[in-house]
């Protein structure tokens, strides 16, 4: 045991000796939570819309006035029709337009049933999601609002419901997000360029001439990485919770429970990455190009998964990061206990078990 | 006895195309300081990789201390050390951190085999807390020796612990591992410099994965065939060509401030034949003279026979 | 005699550390120069110096007739560079090298066919030439990279211990092509780590802890520490070497 011991020790020394590797080890969660939060939110703020108003009545000015006071709109004109829209939407100025129809407050107080069309621009697919869900929260705060004067089943029909994240706060999307991309890029590529790096510098062959188990020259590398993690883990929860006010609803025992779990998984994929390389370009290479960029396509953070083709979805099943997504989302966000994810994490965990298996087969205990 | 046993070793890469080791036999005895000597790509390297349990031969067989390297491998990595090609060392790690690591993984402590080191750690002492990363090239080499044993290994394997390593610094090497040989440890070593050849008790000359000789560098000097001149003359770029030229001549080798030539014919009169034939060419300051053969002469003879 | 390559104090400091200090030296043309020194002697800081790598911290030097500090482009351009280390890519082949590095020094398309048959021819390597490099002997490749270095007529190459591991006959057959560049006319400024190469120069120099401690013929070195062989030259100057990389 002592022996393991001196081995960890010794990688905690590589690891605080390189000063550089190690700045960015820990700057990398701090810049990526503050460039999310503040510099790359797709919060949208003072979206340009117009309105087209055929009713001209009540309703559709209380309506109106609601999305002027929002700071989600700047309302830029007054339409008269709809092929005005159709050209001011060409010009590409407005994000969005609200066409009430003619008669819209009569048929809201007699008919209980009023359509409000929302037209929004959709090359921009999540700019045009966001923005009309916009609208219809304050059109449905309307609608609620009348329903509490005066006790009638009155209908608008921007069918769009929003849970969990009213406000549609970006953190909630990106801390998670966050969280699994630099767990991954700590525990897959540090882990394989560490272990590939004592190939090339052929300290690797000397350990294999020693009697020291070789699998266990493997292990205890990820141990330092683990223990980075952990504390990056910390260090975007506590960023998360005190710069970005995004508390933490559920368990946060279980929380670092997943993570840990999540954490082995990443570990054991890179054990396999330097297995099957011999240079740290091409760890390196793998780790970002294989694992990374995946990641950040297929985890939901970035891209919706619901808006990709069914191929691709089907590809996502395979990417670990997005059960833990899942499973961070569902914790933090929406405070669910362990009841709620354990199917998710059972993929994990069997994710891993299959990882060990195959790296444990395909270790090898002498060179080439 | 007998510390290292090759029979018929053969090795070959990316699936046979490359030959890396063909048919490679010889032995070390216990307590001797064997050469192996060869230019790179001869097959050095896979020869000490398949002795140290690291690769597995195509063919043959091989033990170290009467283990075999496929079977009992993990009983020859308990006792045998090992210093690869490029002298392997942490090089964000102090001195003394290499060397307690070293010790630890081999279930050892420094202080329990000081005294084997120690000779090579006074030298290494005043830089004990400098990271072997900044340390110099004789330096580096030196830790490594120190890191390869740590364990008193029964065998120790240096490949090309030479090589990139000035004069001076080799020169002090070599000392070490004289010293290190009167404690009983078996040596193999394996060098491009064939000057270091003498320098071991006995060598095998390799070339293109085979060995062309094995013996001692005494012996194998004496097998060289003919008698050997040294010659030289103010020109010795044309002093080159015309002995080449020269149909009396065998051979033509420069060999630093000489050139070495054999004759077709030993007889003594080819002496006077060869100093006219230069005259004639208009060489002055010719000097001629019969020495002894080095490694590297016969190095050269056997390649080209 | 043409001076080739002509330094006075020229000196390079990193820092606190003075790499090379104060060389002051001159190379002939159609000399084969010898530089040789322990390792961190400072040889690789004074070569990148005269190669117009580095720029010097002090001291004037010039190159086949051009300013280090005013000219360093036209010193390329008459320089040929080779070293163990670097030499030619090895998964282009033999043909495909000999083009690129011809063409990075502006030979014409006609120039570069000619000048690559012949080289291939003088090579021995008709058969080899559209092989890839990385699948031949390193002999061959180290002769095929110094034939590449001075495809361009350069006035003066410089070798980095170009002979490093390879076997003795090669090792010999690579010296042959060194005299050959010379009795063209080019001047060889070489390092090495093996002596009996260093006898083949001209004119050695010895590098320690910096400076140049010894600059002479090998057999008046060897004279001036009464030893037969410039293996102990070396030992006798470097030895009380204070410094090592």
């Amino acid at each position: 045991m002592n022996n393991i011991s001196t081995f960890i020790r010794k990688e905690f020394l590589h690891v605080f000796r390189d000063r550089k590797t190690l700045l960015m080890l820990f700057g990398l969660p701090i810049v990526q939570i503050i460039l999310f939060g503040f510099a790359l939110t797709n919060e949208i703020k003072n979206a340009k819309i117009v309105v087209c108003d055929y009713a001209k009545d009540a309703a559709s000015q209380q309506i109106i006035e609601k999305l002027k006071a929002s700071e989600q709109f700047e309302i830029q004109n007054t339409l008269l029709g709809h092929k005005q829209i159709e050209a001011t939407f060409k010009e590409g100025q407005i994000k969005m337009a609200v066409v009430f129809p003619a008669n819209f407050n009569n048929d809201l107080l007699h008919k209980n049933k009023a359509q409000v069309q929302l037209i929004t621009d959709a090359s921009d697919p999540n700019t045009a999601t966001t923005i009309s869900g916009y609208a219809s929260q304050i059109i449905m705060d309307y609608r609620n609002e009348l329903m509490l004067l005066q006790d009638l089943p009155y209908q608008i029909n921007t069918e769009m419901r929003m849970i969990y994240n009213p406000e549609l706060k970006a953190a909630v999307n990106f801390v998670p997000g966050v969280m699994s991309l630099i767990l991954l890029l700590v525990c897959v590529l540090m882990t394989s360029v560490a272990i590939v790096k004592e190939k090339e510098m052929g300290t690797m062959e000397v350990l294999l001439v020693s009697p020291f188990n070789p699998f266990l020259v493997i292990v205890s590398k990820a141990v330092p990485y683990l223990a980075v993690s952990l504390i990056n883990l910390t260090v975007i929860l506590l960023l998360s919770v005190f710069v970005l006010g995004m508390p933490i609803n559920g368990s946060v025992l279980l929380l670092y429970a997943v993570s840990t779990l999540f954490i082995i998984t990443a570990l054991s994929l890179g054990l396999l990455i330097s297995n099957s390389t011999a240079s740290q370009q091409a760890a390196m290479l793998i780790s970002l190009m294989g694992m990374l960029v995946p990641s950040i396509l297929f985890t939901g953070f970035m891209f919706p998964l619901e808006n990709m083709p069914y191929p691709l979805q089907l590809v996502s099943h395979i990417i670990p990061a997005k059960w833990y997504y899942i499973i961070v989302k569902s914790i933090m966000v929406k405070g669910l206990g362990f009841s709620a994810i354990w199917k998710e994490t059972l993929v994990l965990f069997g994710m891993t078990l299959l990882l060990l298996v195959v790296n444990i087969k395909k270790f090898k205990i002498r060179l080439t | 006895m007998k510390d290292v046993v090759l029979n018929n070793i053969s090795k070959t890469y990316d699936s046979g195309m490359v030959q890396a080791v063909s048919d490679v036999s010889f032995h070390v005895n216990k307590g001797e300081l064997f050469g192996l000597i060869g230019p790179d790509g001869a097959g050095k390297t896979s020869i000490f990789r398949i002795l140290t349990t690291l690769l597995l031969p195509d063919g043959g067989s091989a033990s170290v201390n009467g283990s075999d390297v496929v079977e009992d491998y993990m009983t020859i990595r308990k006792n045998v050390g090992y210093m690869p090609g490029k002298f392997s060392l942490y090089q964000d790690l102090t001195v003394q951190e290499n060397l307690n690591f070293f010790a630890t993984i081999f279930n050892t402590s420094v202080k329990e085999n000081y005294d084997l080191i120690k000779d090579i750690y006074i030298q290494l002492a005043p830089f004990k807390d400098r990271r072997a990363g900044k340390l110099s090239g004789g330096m580096k080499q030196k830790l490594a020796l120190c890191c390869a044993l740590i364990h008193r290994p029964t065998v120790l394997f240096l490949d090309e612990p030479t090589t990139g390593v000035d004069v001076v610094s080799r020169k002090e090497f070599w000392e070490m591992l004289k010293r290190l040989k009167q404690q009983g440890i078996t040596i193999l070593v394996s060098t491009p410099y064939m000057d270091e050849a003498t320098l071991c008790e006995r060598i095998a000359l390799i070339q293109n994965g085979s060995i062309m000789s094995i013996d001692t560098p005494k012996n194998i000097i004496a097998q060289f065939p003919n008698h050997l001149f040294a010659v030289r003359s103010d020109n010795m770029g044309n002093l080159l060509k015309d002995l080449r030229k020269a149909k009396i001549i065998k051979s033509c080798n420069a060999f630093g401030a000489y050139h070495h030539v054999t004759f077709h014919d030993d007889s003594p009169e080819m002496k006077e034949k060869l100093m006219r034939v230069l005259e004639e060419k208009k060489h002055t300051n010719i000097e001629l003279k019969p020495v002894t053969p080095t490694i590297e002469d016969c190095f050269i003879y056997l390649m080209e026979n | 005699m043409d001076t080739v390559i002509h330094t006075n104090k020229l000196t390079k400091r990193f820092g606190d550390f003075v790499a090379a200090n104060e060389i002051t030296f001159d190379v002939y043309r159609g000399e084969i120069f010898g530089f040789l020194g322990a390792n961190g002697a400072g040889k690789t800081t004074a070569m990148r110096m005269l190669c117009g790598l580095s720029t010097p911290s002090s001291g004037t030097a010039t190159i086949a007739g051009f300013d280090i500090y005013k000219h360093a482009e036209e010193i390329k351009k008459n320089i040929g560079y080779m070293s163990q280390k670097f030499s030619l890519y090895e998964d282009l082949t033999v043909l495909e090298n000999i083009r690129f590095f011809g063409g990075i020094y502006g030979l014409s398309d006609r120039q570069l066919k000619e000048k690559s048959e012949q080289l291939i021819e003088t090579l021995g390597m008709k058969s080899e030439g559209k092989k890839m490099v990385g699948s031949l002997p390193l002999g061959w490749k180290q002769k095929l990279s110094f034939s590449v270095a001075i495809l361009h007529e350069p006035k003066i190459v410089f070798l980095d211990e170009p002979t490093g591991g390879v076997d003795p006959v090669t090792r010999r057959q690579f010296w042959d092509l060194i005299y050959e560049a010379v009795d063209n006319g080019i001047t060889v400024f070489v390092t090495t780590h093996y002596m009996d190469e260093a006898e083949y120069c001209n004119r050695i120099s010895m590098m320690v802890d910096g400076e140049i401690k010894a600059l002479d013929t090998p057999a008046k070195l060897k004279q001036r520490y009464s030893v037969t062989s410039m293996d102990e030259v070396f030992y006798e100057l470097a030895r009380g070497a204070k410094r090592s990389e």
